[in-house]
């Protein structure tokens, strides 16, 4: 065995004691490098950075609404009064063509979704391509109370639906599988038929099973009642006539149909995304609601939500009256700026922009998750003339 | 009688032997891309989508930076961006579309919060999301002299200084005898086989996250194998085995397993999982003095070499880290962490081997048993040191 030298020689020494040396040098180099140089990084470039991206909300691109073949600020403003084809028992007879297809529509930027979708032959968007072409969200019917109603409903998608409207019919005329005609196969065809009533802001979607994916793939519209004006009397009668869109009072209101919807594109029972009438961020600031201050804004509000228990509405800078399901000539909720609504839950929001300055009124959900993912809008209110 | 070919193959010349099945094989494959036979099974199936976020970066306030990469088989498109839920402004470069193994950076000016964490999601045409959780939005470190600087001090201070420590008890290794000797050589083995198991399961770890293109579990048993090969090769032909090749191999084999430890280091450090401090720099510390003991082992019965070449032997095996660290901060490739890590692990059996060898040597020569219970307590040991102190620097 060897026997190492006993001591340790000077140059040993000094060699071990330099590597120590840079050692610790290397440790306090590390320490003071460690500080982070807090004020010195603020400066112009990155608080200008900073601001930017606090402004940086929404979806980047435009959705192509030719291609979808249907448009959010046409949707807006479209009511589908069908056709009136006679009379019986002294009241008209409407009457609609539908068709459920399956489509792929653009709800966001790049991003399709794979829906299934109503159409009728005289919606906006149908007498503009001069054929049938299905939309997100349905066409809004439209109607006046005690008419007799007529929907023939053919099946062009590749599963069995249905219609089913909310309002009062009979059972066989409900739209759910296994009563009356049940289920319309791919294919088939069936007339619902029922009166108008009550009056009201309703709604219309498919109800066959699986009831979740029937009506989230995009199977919904708002249906309308207007309230008959010889029914009523006094202010009752007044109000009505403002109602009804038969009624020359009916065109000092400036009347606008949105759907509140969602979709889940990756089928995970989540939204992700939320919209008015599809198209997320629809109404956004590049594209906003234009508005005028001489008329009332009247909102028939609708919400099909699905797989979020509640939606809701809130419109800034402003409060409005809410008449819930529609169905009274006075409001149910009377100076409100936030209204809620669960699923097939729908109203009628007034509000008015008289005397306010012109500028750019935002109106969201007030679940700010949805507001971010899609359902956010502006009003442009214009300067008087 | 000479016997005839049906076909005068002996006419042929060799390479034309040798390309006929490759050139028979372009025809087939043009031939199936043309008529497309598969066309009934792909029918109307949807893209297959898969899209890799391999790593997020916070290069200033409010910037967030993506690198992505399409792992799956077919094209995808990334139709929107959003982050922590809401759908926010960006750019994609070069473009949205990603062919199969194109990678793409998406810049995001987002004002995101020190310290908190945000789940990023990317939603492709199809309407498929992909989403990324980052567990704590930390400051990316910039590349510049300060950070540059800072990681390699770092790599020092975890790989050439303690491996330099472990070698300082070169002396008091001198002066044992010959049981107590193979004890350490035991200690040594069992260090080694710790750090080979350690080195083997992170590699798998980040083996999973990685797109399946890249097989990341058979590159992490196939990086270990080559490099084990390689290094056997290379130890092979030194012929007889001198001390300080020995050492050298040693220290060779610790080296690259120090680089893969320096990328863990230094990724950790740069995506703010390194809240541990100074316990993850402690250790480490504790962690890798033992192995400058199991590199000064076969040195102890020999002439005492230079103080030159235990310092080329401290940075061989400990200057690795200080690359690995730099290169773990500022350009993470979990691919290639994966390639490295498991080149490391194959380098640590290599090692393994080396020593085993030079116990079974000195046993053999002093007609002791090797596997004595001496030496058994040493492998224990050396196991065990390894575990607690990985307490500092596991979680």
């Amino acid at each position: 065995m060897d026997k190492n030298k006993q001591g340790v020689s000077r140059r040993d020494f000094l060699k071990t004691g330099g590597v120590g040396a840079v050692g610790l040098a290397g440790l306090t180099g590390l320490a003071r490098l460690g500080v982070p140089a807090t004020s010195a990084a603020q400066d112009n470039g990155d608080q200008q950075e900073t601001h930017m991206a606090h402004h940086g909300a929404g979806t980047v691109g435009q959705v192509d609404h030719a291609a979808n073949g249907f448009d959010p600020h046409e949707i807006l403003y479209d009511f589908d009064y069908g056709e009136i084809v006679g009379r019986e028992n002294g009241r008209d007879i409407r009457e609609w063509t539908m068709v459920a297809m399956d489509r792929e529509f653009e709800i966001a930027p790049g991003l399709f979704f794979p829906g299934w979708v109503y159409g009728s032959t005289t919606s906006a968007a149908s007498r503009r391509a001069g054929r049938i072409v299905g939309q997100c969200p349905g066409p809004t019917l439209r109607c006046i109370e005690g008419e007799r109603l007529r929907v023939r409903f053919t099946n062009a998608s590749s599963h069995p639906h249905t219609i089913h409207f909310h309002g009062i019919h009979s059972a066989f005329m409900d739209g759910i599988p296994g009563v009356g005609r049940g289920n319309v196969n791919p294919g088939e065809t069936f007339v619902y038929e029922f009166n108008a009533q009550p009056f009201g802001c309703h709604l219309y979607h498919c109800h066959a099973l699986p009831l979740k994916r029937h009506i989230h793939k995009g199977l919904y519209g708002a249906f309308i009642v207007d309230p008959d004006p010889e029914k009523y009397s006094g202010e009752e009668k007044e109000i009505a006539k403002t109602r009804n869109h038969q009624y020359p009072e009916n065109q000092a209101v400036n009347e606008m149909v949105m759907v509140m919807n969602a979709f889940d594109t990756n089928f995970d029972g989540d939204n992700e995304v939320y919209a008015v009438n599809s198209i997320a961020f629809a109404y956004g600031m590049d594209n906003p609601i234009t508005i005028t201050g001489d008329k009332l804004q009247r909102i028939y509000l609708v919400n099909i939500t699905e797989f979020d228990p509640i939606n809701s509405l809130h419109i800034h800078a402003n409060f409005f009256n809410y008449f819930d399901h529609g169905t009274t000539l006075q409001p149910t909720l009377k100076t409100v700026d936030t209204i809620m609504q669960c699923q097939a839950q729908r109203g009628i929001v007034e509000v008015s922009f008289t005397g306010f300055e012109p500028g750019m009124y935002m109106f969201h959900a007030h679940q700010s998750e949805f507001a971010e993912l899609g359902w956010m809008g502006f009003f442009d209110l214009q300067g008087e003339d | 009688m000479r016997r005839t070919d049906s076909i005068p193959l002996q006419r042929l010349p060799n390479w034309l032997l040798a390309v006929l099945p490759l050139a028979l094989l372009a025809v087939l494959l043009v031939a199936f891309l043309g008529l497309n036979p598969l066309a009934y099974f792909t029918g109307a199936f949807p893209p297959l989508e898969e899209i890799t976020i391999q790593r997020v970066l916070f290069p200033t306030n409010g910037q967030i930076q993506l690198e992505v990469i399409n792992g799956g088989p077919d094209p995808v498109t990334i139709a929107q961006v959003l982050v922590d839920d809401a759908y926010w402004q960006h750019q994609v470069s070069p473009d949205k579309t990603l062919e199969r193994l194109e990678t793409a950076t998406i810049n995001i000016p987002y004002p995101w919060v020190d310290g908190e964490p945000l789940p990023i999601t990317l939603i492709t045409s199809t309407g498929l999301t992909f989403t990324e959780e980052v567990e704590v939005a930390v400051e990316s470190p910039a590349v510049d002299s300060g950070t540059f600087l800072a990681y390699g001090l770092l790599g020092i201070y975890v790989g050439v200084i303690p491996v330099t420590l472990g070698m300082i008890w070169y002396p008091f290794m001198r002066r044992v005898d010959q049981k107590w000797m193979s004890a350490i050589l035991a200690l040594t083995i069992g260090l080694l086989v710790f750090l080979f198991v350690d080195t083997l399961l992170e590699a798998l770890e980040i083996a999973t996250e990685i797109p399946g293109v890249f097989q990341g579990v058979p590159l992490v048993i196939f990086g270990t194998l080559f490099s084990l090969g390689v290094l056997l090769a290379v130890g092979e032909r030194r012929g007889g085995q001198t001390p300080l090749g020995i050492a050298s191999l040693i220290a060779l084999g610790i080296g690259l397993h120090n680089f893969g430890e320096g990328l863990a280091i230094g990724a950790a450090f740069a995506t703010g999982a390194a809240a541990l401090g100074s316990f993850l720099v402690i250790g480490f510390t504790l962690h890798n003095i033992t192995e400058g003991v199991g590199i000064v082992a076969p040195l102890t019965r020999q002439e005492r070499p230079p103080m030159r070449t235990f310092l080329l032997l401290a940075l061989l095996a400990g200057g690795p880290a200080i690359l690995g660290t730099w290169i773990g901060g500022f350009a993470f490739s979990p691919v290639l962490a994966v390639l490295f890590l498991s080149i490391g692990a194959g380098a640590i059996l290599q090692v393994i081997w080396e020593v085993s060898k030079l116990l079974l040597r000195d046993a053999r020569r002093t007609e002791q048993p090797a596997l004595s219970w001496l030496n058994f307590a040493g492998l224990t040991a050396g196991i065990l040191v390894m575990y607690l102190t990985a307490f500092l620097v596991k979680f």
